[in-house]
Parts: structure tokens; C-alpha cells; sequence
């Protein structure tokens, strides 16, 4: 089979200037200019959009998952956090004597009375040590879970309410206060990484700068997955399950191979997002987190790589500024955009373009056709057709 | 002087007419007595109110103890007891209140007394009068009317155990006729005999003890092992025997009853469970509609109870017969309310989705969100108080088990609406129609079923029964505007795992999670029982993919 390219070159050049702009311009635009000129971007302007580039990291994942090959799950906040808990466990003992308590525990734990270090607590002493968790853990549940969700041919809303029950039954097990991960109020009180404090305007271009860099790789690395012989698969599991295993191919080790990337890659995520945010607590795995980040995808335009970046962009964008603004409607707000998508837009913000010149090229047809004469065949279906992603099987 | 003790008797007549439980006139008027006697005949006075039942005798006791109670002189040198009110009163003094009828005092002017406890003397007490007030009151109770009360006077006395008392128990024994007094009376007097010196009195009454399952005789009975243990010498050895057989037949009876009372709290829980699932096996067993708004559905039943409790309390107050109909209202106006909002909900979001199953758990969980939200804005973020009407209060006992009101209800609830439901399904052209779309929509549309409107009906019959499920929860729990979103990951497991699309295995599947989560929280606590049963389930469904009674079709998908 011929590749398609990873992307075309009015694509690289889109690309390059996204990249140019959110990895270049705006980091100038901070040091450069003082606060309180029309051109500076804050320090805390930039650190959100780093968050929302972490969260749009999360939403590629849920894509790959839900709007390629068609496993609708639940349970990528799970990822998310645990990825944020591995990191979170090593900035929790960087912070050293520094804690309210003075301890070389962390606060939680004296707090909690407890007598010394657990033993899984000590190589996260090591900043390779937690990022490694952050990926291996994340995938080492979801080869677990996904051997056994796929091995029984688990599929369609099945699949979406084991996953939830997996991450719901994750929540409610962090929440304790003797699983040793803080219980009810996670992990907090950062104070530094890698010997940089956290607080520091240098150390949060840097995070933010990071954010970009593995958004850019996660993208290039789905785009490379979705244009080559595995993406075609991926689709073709999507549109028909049973006759891709009719044809001789094991399903199910494919969709564990990008459930357990997909998980890695949100794991990858959730560390970047502690750092950033500085906080990870049980609430992040609920499963209406993993609903939420599947909100972005929908919104954005799932079975493209770049409607989930877009989206989570723009719902994080318009809910840090509705929580503020509307507090009390938020929720309606965003409520009402989801049935809205789902009923009347299922390509998300990114087919939207197509489907404006779409109209609009019908309607000059019309025209045309009513100038010229009656009875003008509609040629060309609309462009989008190409794109949009076809029913999901059920 | 005359005109007012008659006034007075006749008054305390008239209660008596209207035989109020825990009120006899002859025994306030020996309370009087007693409180006006002089000092040194007041301990015999008061012993005279031993055996005595009113209401009033405990807490003007108490209050004369603790120097609160006050003897005005009439200007007819009359003398009467009264304590002062707890509110004052316009004046800004505290009414005095006589003891004998409760009402406030006149004063020669007409106006009721009004005074400052520090003005006052109050009563004296001393040695004798304080020892005589502990004896009346370690007394009262054993002949209340009330059986319940009864029944713990007589408890408090077995655990006491003082020699002065021991003949007024046998002697109400002579002549008590309720049953669980006469147990524990007889406990009682075993209690005492174990305590004795005698051998044989004490041999036989280890026996008593372990017919009537006695648990506080067990713990006296242990006590007695204990030291046989350490001071062989002390403790006769049939008596270390009869005591030893007599407490392993008290704990296996009260091993018994733990299986039967955890099996009971299954049965309720799983019961809850089947209420909350009955809905969520229409709508997404039948007809594959992933409804994550199905809790919410639960929430306005809830909410409906609850606007319909409030009128009730308008109109009856928060207690007494006419407000416990209330709940009877609210069953039938939960399910309407909760059908009204699928209604709504089908026709303007789900009709849309139905060959989309994902997109449908989509879009109601948007609807979900905004429901939760105008919950919160309407009711406000905090739960709701809901008063249980009286006949689901409290609990009775079958043979030691605790068999609470409100559970009961549930399990009986549970059964009433599974059986309507299979009745609907098989016996109604509704049903035939329901299972006719549920089969095969488009055969069913040929055959001139009219699909849309039965999916509609269908839905909305789901979502009324969400409701039901709605107003039950009020009487097991806080609600919430978030109570909707606690149940929905149960709710979704049970009829997974019970088989989508069968109701029997829905029904088998909630009882059968229910009872392993109540027998597993005694060991786990309540959150890691949980989490294991989340896990099992998994497991489970490993094991059969379909749950318990998978749909046959030779659809592959």
C-alpha cells in the first residue's frame, strides 16, 4: 500500500507557524516585554495555556481511542492521574524539610501518623524513577485491563462502563486515606523540580515550553500512527470489527497496542500537568473527567488530530472564563454545547469550514442553476464526507 | 383554698378521664405531698411514689436535686411546688408553673407569678431525701404502662443488681403478663441468681439465660470463665461446665442471627439496587439507550417527594397520620414527574440517537450535567431534609434479628414493581408491542406497530420507574443534587452484569451484588467492599461477557 505522507506541505508550513507562534513568539512576548505593555502575555497566561496543553495532550489520547478506532473509554482520566501521582509522589519529596511539618515525610503522611517512608514511596526519591512510572504504570493497568476487556471480545457501551467502572473503583480506592497517596486531599504544597523552584517565572516557560514540544510530538506521532498501514487498520476496526478478524487479523492485540500507548501518552500528559498545576487529587480520576476530556474531542472534532487539540483548547479557554464570569451556568453551558454537537455537528468545530463552503457551494449551485437552467444535477457530494468519521459501529 | 384543690382534683380528674398514657392524677397529687412534707417525713412520702407511673415524677425529682424547684405561699397561706418556665416571659422573669397541673400560678392580682431563679429559695434536700429520690427513681418505669418502657426498667434493674430490689421484681413477675416483660423479668431474676451463693440456683439460672439469649448474661457468664481461669479454686467445676454450654449456645443463637440479619441487609440492599436498575434495564436493556441522565431521572423523583412532603407539611404539620400519607402521594407523583422529564427528554435528544448507542451516552450526559445544574440552582447545593412518614420509622425484631421498617419496604416495594413490570411486558398489547421493537424495530414497523410512539412510552415508562427509585432513596438516604450521580456506575454494572436486555438476570444480578457487598463491608469496610465488588464484576464479566442470561441473536454486533 502507498503511504500518505505524514503531512502535506501546506500542512508543515500551518504547522511550523502554530509551532512558531506558541513555542516562540508567546515565550518572547513574556521575557521581552514588561508587564502592563499591550504586547506582554503573564506569567500566569502563559502557565494555563501550559495546562491546557497538557489537557490537550489527554484529548489526542481519547481520540486515537474513540475517534479511530472506536473504543469509547472512560477511564483516560484514570491514565491521566496516575501519570500526575507518579510525578506528583516525586515533587511531594522533593519538598523535603520544607513542609509544614519539617519532616522528611511528606506533611500528609506525618499528619497521618505515619511511622517512616513506604517502601513504594522511596525510588521516587530519583526524577527519572517517576517519569518512568508516569509512562510504565499508566500502561501496565491498561495492559491488565485491556487484555482482559479485549480478550472477551468486550466492545462498544461495554467497554465505555467497565472502563468507567475501573476508574470509579481507582477514585474511590485513592480517596482513602490508608492507600497512601494523601486520601481525599492528593498531593500538594509543591516546591521545586529538579532543583528549580516552581513558583519561579523561569521554571514554568520552561514547563510550558515542554508542554509544546510533547503536544508537537504526541500530534506527529498519531499522525504517523493514522497515515500508515496500522492508522488504515485502526479505521477499519472502527467501521466493522468482525470483518477485519474475518480477514485474519487479531483485533484485539491492536486495539491493546493503542489503548496502552493511548495510556502512556496520557500518563505523559498528567505528569506535565502536575508540574503546572500543582496540585492531583482522587477527584481528577471521576469518570465525569474522562467524560469531560471526551466533550473536548467531540466538540473539537473527533477522527482528526487536530479537532481534539482544538478543542481542548477552546472548552478549557471558555470554561476558565465562564467559571469566573456565569459560575452558576457553566454546567448548562456546557451541557447544551455537548447535545448540541452530538445532534447537529458529529465532525466538531473543525468541519466547520467545509461545511460553510459546502453551503455555501450549494446555494451559488442554486444559483447558478436557477440561472441557467432547471434541471442542473448536484454534482460533488460535499468535501466533508471525506473527513467526517462514519457512525460508530455498535 | 377549698374551691382551688377542688378546682385542682378536678382538673387532674379530667386527665385522668382522658386516660393520657404516662399521667396519674393520684400520683402527682403524693408528689405534692411529698414535696411539701415536712423534711424528715419526706424520704418515706416519696417511697410511696415507688410503683407509681406519671410523667412528671422523673423530672421533678431531677430538678429538686438540682435546686430548681421553688414553694410559693398563697396569700390564703396556701403552699404550692412550681418550678420556673425555660422561656421568659414578656416581663423578662421566668412564670412559675405549679407542679400539680403544669399551669402557670396566679398571683393576687390575676397575673400569672413571674420570677428570677436567683430571688428564689429553692427546696432543700439533704442525705435521706437524695437517698429515697435514687430509689424512685432506679424504680420507675417497672410498672409503665408502656411494655417498652417496662421491658428496660426491668433491664436496668438485672444489670444493677441490688438485694433491696430483688423482691419487687419477683413480685411483679406475679403478676406481669406481657410476654417480653416476663423474659425479662425471668433474665432478670437469673441475673440475680447467678450473682447468688447457692450452686443449684446458680446452675439453673445459666440455663434461663441461655434459653432467653441473653447477651448481657453472656458477658456476666465470661466473666465468671475468666475467673475459673485464674482462680481455679473459686469457681465450682459443674458450675465452669453449665456456664461454658450456656454461652456457646448464646453465641451460636447470636451467630445465627448475624447471617440471617446480613442476609436481610443484602436482601434490602440488592433491593435498592433492583429499584434503581428496574428503569435502567428498560431503557438501555431494552432499548439500548445508554441513558447517563438516568440518575438525574432518580433525583426529580426524589425532588418530587420532597415539594410533595412540603405541601403536606403545610397542611398537616411535620407529624401525625395526615403527614405519613404524604409518601403514598409521592410514589405515584415521583413516577409522573420523573416520566414528564424522559418524556421531554426522548423527544427532543434521544429519539435522534437510536442506532447511535455512544452518541446517546453522550448527549445525556450533557443533559445529565444540566439537569444536576438547575437541581443545584433550584434547591440549592446542600441535601434536602426529608421527614420518613411514622409507619416507616423504626424497626421490629424476629427472633433478635432487626428488621428495620423502611427496608422491609423496600424489599416488598422491589417485588411489587418487578412483578407489575413482568405483568405489563407479557400480559398487555403495550408489552407485546415493547418486546415486538425491542426484537426487531423495523419487522415491528412493517407489521404496523407504530415504533415511535412505543419508543417514547417505553422511555418514559423507564424513566417514571427511575423516579420510584427516586422516592425510595428519600427513605434510606441524603438527598442530593448529586445523589444521581453516587448510584449511576451501580446502577450500570448491575444490568451488565445481569444480561442486558433480561429482566430476570437484572433482578438476580442486584440481589446478588447486594448481598456480597453487605457480607463483604463487615471485613472491608464500606469503600474497599466496594471497590472489590467493582472489580468482581469485571471478573465476572471475563467470565461471561453477556452477564448472567446473554440475549441469543445471531447478530454478531
Amino acid at each position: 500500500m502507498q503511504r500518505t505522507s505524514l503531512l502535506t506541505p501546506r500542512q508543515w508550513l500551518v504547522f511550523g507557524a502554530i509551532l512558531l507562534v506558541a513555542g516562540v513568539v508567546l515565550p518572547v512576548l513574556n521575557t521581552a516585554f514588561p508587564p502592563g505593555h499591550a504586547l506582554h502575555v503573564s506569567d500566569f497566561t502563559l502557565n494555563l495555556y501550559g495546562k491546557y496543553l497538557t489537557l490537550a495532550i489527554l484529548a489526542v489520547g481519547v481520540d486515537l481511542l474513540w475517534g479511530f478506532t472506536g473504543l469509547l473509554s472512560l477511564g483516560q482520566a484514570l491514565f491521566f492521574s496516575l501519570g500526575g501521582y507518579a510525578m506528583g509522589m516525586h515533587l511531594m519529596l522533593m519538598i523535603g524539610k520544607l513542609g509544614q511539618y519539617k519532616s522528611d515525610l511528606p506533611d500528609f503522611m506525618v499528619f497521618l501518623g505515619y511511622p517512616g517512608l513506604p517502601l513504594h514511596w522511596k525510588p521516587f526519591y530519583s526524577f527519572t524513577f517517576a517519569l518512568f512510572a508516569a509512562l510504565a504504570v499508566p500502561a501496565v493497568v491498561a495492559v491488565v485491563f485491556g487484555y482482559l476487556a479485549f480478550r472477551s471480545r468486550i466492545k462498544g457501551v461495554y467497554f465505555s462502563i467497565l472502563t468507567q467502572a475501573l476508574t470509579y473503583a481507582a477514585a474511590l480506592l485513592f480517596f482513602r486515606n490508608d492507600f497512601t497517596f494523601g486520601g481525599n486531599n492528593g498531593l500538594t504544597d509543591f516546591k521545586t523540580v529538579l532543583g528549580h523552584g516552581l513558583n519561579e517565572p523561569f521554571t514554568r516557560r520552561v514547563l510550558y515550553l515542554l508542554s509544546v514540544v510533547l503536544l508537537a510530538g504526541v500530534f506527529l506521532l498519531g499522525r504517523w500512527l493514522v497515515t500508515s498501514r496500522f492508522g488504515l487498520i485502526q479505521r477499519a476496526i472502527r467501521d466493522s470489527e468482525n470483518r477485519v478478524l474475518f480477514s485474519g487479523y487479531a483485533t484485539a492485540h491492536f486495539k491493546l497496542f493503542i489503548f496502552v500507548l493511548c495510556a502512556m501518552i496520557s500518563g505523559l500528559g498528567g505528569a506535565l500537568y502536575v508540574c503546572q498545576v500543582g496540585i492531583i487529587n482522587p477527584s481528577e480520576m471521576m469518570p465525569d473527567k474522562s467524560l469531560e476530556a471526551i466533550v473536548w474531542v467531540a466538540v473539537g472534532g473527533r477522527g482528526t488530530l487536530v479537532g481534539p487539540i482544538v478543542g481542548a483548547i477552546a472548552i478549557n479557554a471558555l470554561k476558565s472564563w465562564a467559571t469566573r464570569a456565569y459560575p452558576d451556568l457553566w454546567l448548562i453551558v456546557m451541557g447544551t454545547l455537548f447535545i448540541v454537537v452530538v445532534l447537529l455537528l458529529p465532525g466538531g468545530i473543525v468541519s466547520l469550514p467545509s461545511r460553510i463552503s459546502a453551503a455555501l457551494a450549494a446555494r451559488r449551485r442554486r444559483r447558478t442553476a436557477a440561472h441557467a437552467e432547471p434541471a442542473s444535477p448536484a454534482k460533488n457530494e460535499p468535501a466533508l464526507a471525506a473527513e467526517k468519521p462514519s457512525e460508530t459501529a455498535s | 383554698m377549698l374551691r382551688r384543690s377542688l378546682f385542682a382534683i378536678a382538673f387532674l380528674l379530667a386527665l385522668g378521664g382522658q386516660a393520657l398514657p404516662g399521667a396519674d392524677p393520684a400520683a402527682r397529687v403524693r408528689l405534692v405531698e411529698a414535696l411539701l412534707a415536712p423534711a424528715e417525713q419526706q424520704p418515706d412520702v416519696l417511697r410511696a411514689l415507688i410503683g407509681l407511673e406519671d410523667d412528671t415524677i422523673l423530672p421533678t425529682l431531677t430538678a429538686w436535686r438540682q435546686g430548681e424547684i421553688f414553694v410559693y405561699t398563697a396569700p390564703d397561706s396556701q403552699r404550692i411546688p412550681f418550678r420556673l418556665s425555660s422561656a421568659p416571659d414578656a416581663r423578662g422573669g421566668f412564670a412559675a408553673l405549679a407542679i400539680a397541673d403544669g399551669r402557670p400560678i396566679l398571683g393576687p392580682d390575676g397575673l400569672p407569678l413571674s420570677y428570677i431563679a436567683s430571688e428564689l429559695t429553692p427546696l432543700d434536700t439533704d442525705g435521706a431525701i437524695r437517698r429515697a429520690m435514687r430509689d424512685v427513681t432506679e424504680l420507675a418505669g417497672l410498672s409503665a404502662p408502656d411494655v417498652a418502657t417496662r421491658v428496660s426498667a426491668v433491664e436496668r434493674l438485672g444489670q444493677t443488681r441490688k438485694p433491696e430490689h430483688l423482691p419487687l421484681l419477683s413480685a411483679r413477675l406475679k403478676i406481669e403478663i406481657a410476654a417480653p416483660v416476663r423474659d425479662a423479668l425471668e433474665v432478670a431474676l437469673a441475673m440475680y441468681a447467678l450473682a447468688s451463693e447457692l450452686l443449684p440456683e446458680r446452675i439453673a439460672a445459666t440455663k434461663v439465660l441461655a434459653d432467653k439469649h441473653s447477651l448481657a448474661g453472656a458477658t456476666e457468664m465470661k466473666a465468671i470463665l475468666e475467673r475459673a481461669k485464674t482462680e481455679p479454686a473459686e469457681v465450682d467445676a459443674s458450675l465452669a461446665a453449665a456456664v461454658t454450654s450456656a454461652v456457646l449456645s448464646i453465641e451460636r443463637h447470636f451467630s445465627i442471627v448475624n447471617f440471617f440479619g446480613t442476609l436481610f441487609r443484602g436482601l434490602s440492599l440488592g433491593s435498592v439496587l433492583l429499584i434503581m436498575a428496574l428503569g435502567l434495564a428498560i431503557t438501555f436493556g431494552l432499548m439500548g439507550i445508554i441513558n447517563m441522565a438516568h440518575g438525574e431521572l432518580m433525583v426529580v423523583g426524589a425532588y418530587t417527594t420532597y415539594l410533595v412532603q412540603n405541601v403536606f407539611i403545610g397542611w398537616y404539620g411535620k407529624s401525625g397520620a395526615g403527614f405519613s400519607c404524604y409518601f403514598i402521594v409521592a410514589l405515584p407523583a415521583a413516577f409522573i414527574g420523573s416520566a414528564l422529564v424522559g418524556l421531554l427528554l426522548e423527544r427532543s435528544v434521544i429519539r435522534f440517537l437510536y442506532r447511535r448507542p455512544l452518541e446517546s451516552l453522550l448527549a445525556t450526559w450533557g443533559v445529565s450535567l444540566i439537569l444536576q445544574q438547575v437541581f443545584r440552582l433550584t434547591f440549592g447545593a446542600a441535601n434536602v431534609q426529608i421527614l420518613s412518614p411514622d409507619f416507616l420509622m423504626g424497626s421490629t425484631t424476629l427472633s433478635d434479628i432487626t428488621l428495620a421498617y423502611n427496608r422491609i419496604f423496600v424489599v416488598a416495594f422491589a417485588a411489587l414493581v418487578v412483578i407489575a413490570l413482568v405483568l405489563l411486558l407479557t400480559r398487555t398489547s403495550l408489552g407485546l408491542t415493547i418486546r415486538a421493537v425491542t426484537q426487531n424495530r423495523a419487522m415491528a414497523s412493517c407489521m404496523g406497530v407504530r415504533t415511535d410512539r412505543v419508543n417514547m412510552l417505553t422511555f418514559a415508562f423507564g424513566s417514571g420507574l427511575a423516579g420510584l427509585a427516586g422516592a425510595c432513596l428519600t427513605q434510606l438516604g441524603n438527598v442530593g443534587p448529586s445523589l444521581g450521580q453516587t448510584h449511576i456506575v451501580d446502577n450500570f454494572m448491575v444490568v451488565v452484569s445481569g444480561g442486558v436486555g433480561n429482566l430476570f438476570g437484572t433482578v438476580l444480578a442486584a440481589l446478588g451484588i447486594g448481598t456480597v457487598d453487605q457480607v463483604l463491608q463487615p471485613w472491608l469496610g464500606a469503600v474497599m467492599g466496594k471497590v472489590l465488588v467493582l472489580i468482581a464484576i469485571i471478573l465476572f464479566l471475563q467470565w461471561k461477557p453477556g452477564g448472567l442470561f446473554p440475549s441469543r441473536s445471531r447478530n454478531l454486533d
